[in-house]
């Protein structure tokens, strides 16, 4: 007698006789109210993360290098942790070199064990890609990984975000079923929907509690 | 520090309680600013009626079905996250519960806990749990350490620290931390940040809830606004995540509308700043996250619950608080009064389930039924109901075998012969007509004080007549009757 | 309400009732009973009279069977169903002898009787076909004059303005808090104000106010600061428990504002020569 065999007990016991109830999730329910023509997609998301206080900018495809090195420079930070395996991050480090700029560019390229408290303590931003957004509540999706890990878009007081406008979804359920989540998840899925609050104290908002004080999302036209 | 106390000082504590609250001017500003704001919230975050009820509907019928499906469901749930790495554990009490999170973070030789939010945790009274073995656990949600650092429990289950205002805080940092005096919450906060950034870096255990627990893919769902969720899932080595037997869904598409429902009706968010899905530990090739990830399922009187049908629906609830941010008994003397981990109207139909009926009798009576509640849960709890048929439960003769833990604690033959006495008054018209022409008759007999009902209003003097007189005349002379 | 009582094991997990449709209004009767309530019938006969006397204005024979009293909601409300049983099912006598449509002037009455009968007699599946015809005959005062007399009031008073206090079951049950607003917006001369929280409930719960006096009385306390702050001269209500409660916290708090019946103030406002009711 074990405490799993007890409670499943007592729970098959309570229902004898019983037939479970059918499936009647109605997906109409979450996805009408929250369907957007495209055009509009990005202005939603962009309003909704602004209305968080989220820092939001739209460049082309191939303007983001410099505008990420702008961000850097007008708020004197001294290092981005990015991750140099990917696409964004080999761009990146090629504007870096051929533009030479002040801050510095690292990589997380080894088990936390190994760093934390630089990680804690030094990293001043970090930019990592997205998987989608959502419009409906504006919202990033992130799929960390050994690349871009779990705590790069947490522990850094600045956290920019790469989203391509194209990947912007209406709502969380047509996200999920385009990109088939029930088949599988990853470690860790995310949903960032702006920066670190809390009304904790009488209802104020006040911002950075945990997580990044500051998210800036930048879209990417026409990717 | 909490303590057990014994069932005999609890009788009248509620009332006493509240009478407490109800003179504290301030607590009942704070509740009444806040609620007020809460509800505000919600309303408009749902402007349109039918979107409104379909969700609503479709949450009640998602939670339905899971509960249909209970046992199968969490061997699913079992199941899928044993194979995605994670260990499940089973604890009827909060006793074995707390047994095996210590168990797990002895194994690591762990003296550091750090903790997001987790309501289970509170019944389990895990911090003092872990402070009598010398283990440190302390809280990371900024209302939850606040509420900590004062040696409180949470009145709120979405906001723990809402019986406070900045100044409060202030006070209480100034004291405990050394920090200056400051009215500025963005400057508290920050307090609470730095102090806990520490400890997210150096604890050896992360200890969390769930939201929602999802069978299909194995997968543990988390929502938060402050970061430190995710924090104490991700930094420490070991995450331990304790949760309700009641809390596992069926498919993930199914979280959808309940997220919804969730931020909308807690806070009046579209969605929480983040929403974590985790499915298992770190995998080799990873970098960061926890090397093991437990999950504790927690029964402590689920199960009794779930034996009853009508009190089964009580298990939808998913923790949004918005039943007590409507409720105008809880606006009044606040989450302290109701001496339990649970507050206001959830707290009422679930403790006596957890803590026994006879711990906490007044509950079922502290409610006017007025229905607010029933009409914001976002999953269609029938409190009012559920409140109703505990009152029945509270007064079931103690020969008969209870249905609720301690029931049948407010059982009294005097106030069954009471009800007798006026069941016979009003099945006996002879005798209805008698009693009205003897309390109209004799109306100016009416005392003064006539018990509870004159501390708050004059003395119910009766009319001249009855009705029944006034009508019978009436319809006589029109030819009727 | 719950159909799961026929179709399913009796611990088949239970799911919400459907969202009742908008109601079907029948078109006016020839004859009522009314159920008079025993608070209106204690202590606001004068109230139930005005209801009466509006009904037969409508041109309506209103029948008032000696036979009943209490609708079952004191014991039904402190965990006495046995008991409420037994009371409820002496009025589904009453009111089947007729089976004239009921008229009830209490916004929780009706409440009862039209939702909660359901409940009470869910194991009885005879009784509940006569508990459901009941209930399908069953309307709160407001709702009666409104949507069944469709009533056109011609308002032949001095301009008043005045708060209305909706019950928490009538909001909540039987909608009569829209009915009220619109029966006082056929009235030319009154202005209606909202008053501070205004769905808030006044305290009263039945025996709530007289086992949990200290909550209770906050909330008396505050809806009639509400209703007093309101601008309004005076509450009018449909609901005679709410009536009993809140007139009962001004007269200790020894107010000059008062609280009264609106089918009294309604029966005074149609027709100059009203008695003014005397509570």
């Amino acid at each position: 007698m074990t405490a799993r065999s007890n409670i499943l007990g007592k729970l098959r016991n309570s229902l004898a006789g019983t037939t479970p109830r059918p499936d009647e999730f109605d997906e109409q329910l979450v996805t009408r109210p929250w369907q957007y023509p495209p055009a509009a997609r990005v202005e939603r998301l962009r309003s909704l993360m602004e209305a968080v206080h989220t820092e939001v900018h739209q460049v082309s495809a191939t303007d983001w290098p410099a505008l990420v090195a702008d961000l850097l420079n007008r708020r004197n930070l001294s290092n981005l942790l990015c991750a140099p395996a990917t696409d964004h991050g080999k761009a990146l480090q090629h504007y870096w070199q051929t533009t030479g700029q002040r801050s510095q560019l690292l990589a997380y390229d080894r088990p936390i064990e190994q760093w934390k408290t630089a990680l804690f303590e030094n990293v001043e931003a970090s930019i990592t890609g997205t998987i989608g957004g959502i419009a409906a509540t504006g919202s990033l999706v992130l799929w960390p990984d050994r690349h871009e890990p779990r705590l790069m878009s947490l522990v850094p007081p600045v956290h920019i975000a790469l989203l391509k406008a194209s990947e912007i979804h209406d709502n969380l359920y047509d996200l999920m079923t385009a990109q088939r989540w029930a088949a599988g998840l990853p470690t860790n899925a995310l949903l960032v929907s702006g920066p670190s609050k809390t009304a904790d104290i009488e209802q104020v908002l006040a911002y950075g509690a945990h997580g990044p004080k500051e998210l800036i999302v930048v879209i990417l036209d026409q990717a | 520090m909490s303590q057990r106390i014994p069932v005999t000082e609890l009788a009248a504590d509620f009332r006493s309680r509240a009478t407490t609250a109800l003179a504290d001017d301030q607590l009942r500003t704070n509740f009444r600013t806040a609620m007020d704001s809460l509800m505000k919230k919600r309303a408009d975050a749902f402007p349109d009626e039918q979107e409104r009820e379909g969700l609503r509907e479709l949450g009640n019928r998602i939670k339905a079905r899971a509960l249909s499906r209970l046992p199968d469901l969490l061997e699913q749930l079992e199941a899928k996250l044993t194979e995605n790495g994670v260990t499940v554990h089973w604890a009827e009490t909060v006793e074995q519960a707390n047994r095996i999170v210590h168990g797990i973070i002895e194994a690591r030789n762990g003296r550091q806990v750090v903790k997001g939010k987790s309501m289970v945790s509170e019944e389990m009274e895990m911090n003092d749990y872990l402070a009598r073995r010398d283990i440190e656990c302390l809280e990371s949600d900024m209302g939850e350490y606040i509420v900590q650092l004062d040696g409180e429990k949470p009145s709120h289950i979405i906001m723990p620290a809402i019986h406070k205002n900045a100044r409060q805080v202030s006070r209480l940092f100034s004291e405990k931390l050394g920090e200056p005096a400051t009215d500025d919450v963005n400057e508290l906060i920050q307090t609470g940040r730095r102090t806990l950034r520490r400890k997210f870096m150096e604890a050896d255990v992360g200890v969390s809830g769930v939201n929602f627990a999802i069978a299909e893919t194995g997968t543990l769902l988390l929502v938060e606004n402050e970061g430190n969720g995710r924090m104490s899932t991700t930094v420490p080595p070991v995450h331990i995540a304790v949760t309700g037997i009641e809390k596992v869904v069926q498919n993930l598409r199914d979280v959808v509308p309940l997220l919804s429902l969730l931020t909308r009706s807690a806070l009046g968010q579209p969605i929480t700043t983040y929403v974590n899905l985790i499915s298992s530990p770190r995998k080799p090739e990873e970098l960061d996250g926890p090397e093991e990830v437990h999950l504790v399922l927690l029964d402590n009187g689920r199960s009794g619950a779930f034996a009853d049908a009508q009190m089964r629906q009580t298990l939808n609830c998913i923790r949004c608080g918005a039943c007590m941010n409507h409720c105008p008994v809880y606006t009044r003397v606040g989450g302290h009064t109701y001496g339990e981990v649970y507050p206001g109207p959830i707290g009422k139909i679930i403790t006596p389930h957890m803590a026994g009926l006879n711990q906490v009798p007044d509950h079922p009576g502290a409610s006017s039924l007025c229905g607010a509640c029933g009409e914001v849960c976002p999953v269609k709890i029938p409190i009012p109901q559920l409140l109703q048929r505990l009152r029945q439960e509270n007064v079931r003769n103690p020969a008969e075998p209870q249905v609720v833990k301690g029931g049948g604690s407010k059982y009294s033959r005097t106030e069954r012969m009471i009800w007798q006495g006026w069941q016979l008054l009003n099945t006996r018209p002879a005798l209805y007509g008698l009693f009205l022409r003897a309390a109209t008759r004799l109306r100016r007999l009416t005392p003064k004080n006539a018990g509870p009902w004159t501390r708050n209003h004059s003395a119910p003097v009766p009319a001249r007549r009855s009705l029944h007189e006034l009508a019978d005349a009436h319809l006589r002379q029109r030819g009727d009757q | 309400m719950n159909e799961l009582f026929y179709d399913a094991a009796p611990n088949a997990t239970r799911v919400a009732p459907e969202r009742p449709k908008p109601r079907q209004y029948p078109d006016k009767p020839a004859e009522v009973v009314l159920f008079g309530t025993c608070v209106v019938d204690l202590f606001f006969p004068e109230a139930g009279m005005d209801a009466i006397r509006l009904l037969e204005w409508e041109g309506i024979r209103v029948h008032f069977p000696r036979e009943q009293s209490c609708c079952g909601q004191p014991a039904w409300t402190s965990g006495y169903r046995d008991q409420a049983k037994a009371v409820a099912r002496a009025q589904l006598e009453v009111l089947d002898r007729s089976g004239f449509p009921v008229v009830v002037p209490s916004g929780s009455c009706a409440g009862m009787l039209r939702h909660h009968y359901r409940e009470l007699f869910a194991d009885e599946p005879d009784t509940l076909a006569r508990v459901n015809a009941l209930a399908e005959r069953t309307f709160e005062l407001t709702e009666f004059l409104l949507r069944v007399c469709k009533v056109r009031l011609a308002d032949q008073g001095q301009p008043r303005r005045v708060a209305l206090h909706t019950s928490c079951s009538a909001r909540r049950e039987m909608d009569t808090h829209l009915h009220a607003r619109e029966l006082l917006g056929q009235l030319d001369n009154v202005e209606r104000v909202d008053h501070d929280h205004e769905s808030e409930c006044c305290g009263f719960g039945g025996t709530f106010s007289v086992r949990m006096p200290e909550v209770s009385g906050a909330m008396v306390m505050d809806k009639t600061r509400a209703l007093m702050d309101s601008g309004a001269v005076e509450m009018v209500t449909a609901d005679g428990g709410c009536l009993l409660n809140i007139n009962g916290s001004l007269e200790k708090q020894q107010q000059a504002f008062r609280g009264r019946h609106l089918a009294s103030f309604l029966w005074e406002r149609v027709n100059t020569r009203a008695r003014k009711g005397a509570v």
